[in-house]
């Protein structure tokens, strides 16, 4: 389905989440961040950015990864995106949501 | 002679020494296999076991039954890789090289990943069903269980067989049932997903299931510790769920040796090619089954269409030939919904579950995302075909590697 932000039309799920990276900006993310409550800082900015990364290489991402990532701990990345981190932070970041198999 | 060496003899090691031990010119070709242990343990049978519906008879045979006529079967350890090498070195202290490696090791639980988890309460009041021993002491609990809180629990992802937890909690409601005691029993599923169902098809027409049950969801658990003298679990944000009876998936790893090796990555899993099953780092070396790092289930059923993929990958590997960049992510689950239904569900990397009908398209006889007594009765007969042809690289008539599109109303993944 189609979202307009940022004045901006977005291709999303019936989650929010984006199913075209290339139409990720950090201005949309700012947006997806305001509706989830968060307001960006340098230190979300370096988490996106990380799983964006791990993401492009083709790696899950997990609670572990993070633990490893030598960007954040995991109590700080639970202040940063409260209530589901991993769920929030890829949604902001523009890449898909963590998942099981159904 | 040239030596094909087959690391580990479980589903997917036991496929590939089938299937090539016909293809491979016994006069150029030499293959083996190494494992240290002598059971072969029918896998998806531990979610039964606990609940008195299979035997431990039936879920267990001697490895060796399985293994074919000139393969050279070796019940040993294995201490390291060394790829550089193209050497394996064994416990006992024998060295074996290879021209191709197979790595099939698999994953295996590791409790100790998670304070508490492991202690003085494991299987007596923290338990779990992927493992002989687990599910067994798990059946032992649950007969003389007199209820309480039950709570069934994944700790990270990746797990073996995503769906065996829920399908827990699916069948322990039946069984609680049908000893009359189920009002005397809470049941609560808890997930570090988003919710029992992740993919937004299968919530939508599966959500109902936990409903009917009363199954409680707890989501975006990230478990921290288990604090076995409280009998909570408590996770990162210190959100805390408490139990009498926790039934756990606890961390899923690779096997110690890709660790030893330096083969692996974080959870000693091996770095391989989702499409061709190569290891990207070295291209004599082909990963198969749960021991790859590549984002389908594990799952014998994936590890089964992965080695009609695999087989034929290392033909051509042999003869020079560039890989076929096959494989597709499929996987055939059936799923346990309790009182002798089940559901059906084949996905691939880029297909999520989808409704329709299989194997055959607009026929079935099996439905798909829909519970039915002929899926249940599927996975049933199932052991048989796992023991009899799975293992043996019997093709199962009908059922392909690569997912058919036909049948299904289909959407595309996110």
């Amino acid at each position: 389905m189609k979202k307009v932000i940022a004045n901006r039309e977005i291709d999303v799920n019936e989650e929010g989440y984006l199913l075209d990276f290339s139409q990720w900006s950090k201005e949309i993310g700012e947006y997806l961040a305001e509706e989830q409550g968060i307001s960006m800082s340098d230190k979300h900015w370096e988490v996106i950015k990380y799983l964006q990364d791990k993401q492009q290489s083709g790696e899950a991402l997990s609670i572990r990864g993070i633990k490893k990532s030598g960007v954040i701990d995991i109590k700080e990345f639970y202040n940063l995106f409260p209530g589901g981190p991993l769920k929030k932070s890829t949604l902001i970041a523009g890449i898909p949501k963590p998942k099981s198999c159904i | 002679m040239k030596n094909l060496l087959i690391l580990g003899a479980g589903t997917s090691g036991t496929m590939m020494a089938n299937h090539l031990v016909s293809k491979l010119p016994k006069s150029e070709w030499q293959i083996s296999i190494v494992d240290q242990y002598k059971t072969h343990y029918y896998q998806p049978g531990f979610l039964f076991l606990p609940f008195d519906i299979y035997t431990t008879k039936q879920v267990k045979k001697n490895g060796k039954k399985f293994i074919p006529k000139g393969v050279n079967y070796v019940q040993e350890e294995i201490e390291l890789i060394r790829p550089e090498a193209n050497e394996v070195d064994l416990k006992n202290g024998q060295t074996m090289a290879y021209d191709v490696l197979i790595i099939a090791t698999g994953s295996k639980i590791v409790p100790e990943e998670i304070e508490g988890m492991s202690g003085p309460e494991w299987h007596k009041s923290i338990f779990d069903f992927y493992t002989y021993e687990g599910a067994k002491a798990l059946r032992n609990k649950l007969r003389e269980w007199e209820g309480g809180k039950l709570v069934v629990h994944i700790t990270e992802m990746p797990i073996k067989c995503p769906v065996a937890p829920l399908e827990f909690a699916f069948l322990a409601d039946s069984y609680f049932k049908n000893k009359g005691m189920r009002d005397k029993v809470d049941i609560t599923f808890v997930t570090p997903l988003g919710g029992a169902f992740t993919k937004p098809r299968a919530t939508k027409t599966l959500h109902y299931l936990l409903e009917e049950k009363a199954i409680k969801e707890v989501t975006d658990f990230n478990i921290e510790r288990v604090d076995y003298e409280n009998n909570k679990i408590i996770d990162y944000a210190d959100q805390e769920v408490s139990y009498d009876l926790l039934v756990t998936v606890p961390t899923n790893m690779g096997d110690p040796v890709i660790e030893r090796s330096g083969l692996g990555d974080d959870l000693n899993f091996v770095p391989t090619d989702k499409a061709t099953l190569q290891s990207q780092e070295h291209e004599n070396i082909f990963v198969i089954g749960d021991a790859s790092n590549i984002p389908a289930s594990k799952a014998g059923s994936v590890a089964h269409f992965e080695a009609e993929i695999l087989t034929e990958n290392i033909l051509r590997y042999i003869e020079g030939e560039p890989l076929k960049e096959e494989f597709d992510g499929h996987a055939n689950c059936f799923i346990e919904t309790g009182n002798g239904k089940a559901l059906l569900i084949d996905f691939n990397y880029t297909h999520e579950p989808v409704e329709g009908t299989f194997p055959f398209p607009g026929v079935g006889p099996l439905s798909l995302l829909k519970e039915s007594r002929t899926n249940h009765m599927g996975k049933m007969a199932f052991r048989w075909i796992y023991w009899n042809m799975l293992l043996k690289g019997i093709n199962i008539p009908f059922v392909s590697a690569t997912m058919n599109e036909k049948g299904k109303k289909l959407e595309e993944v996110s």
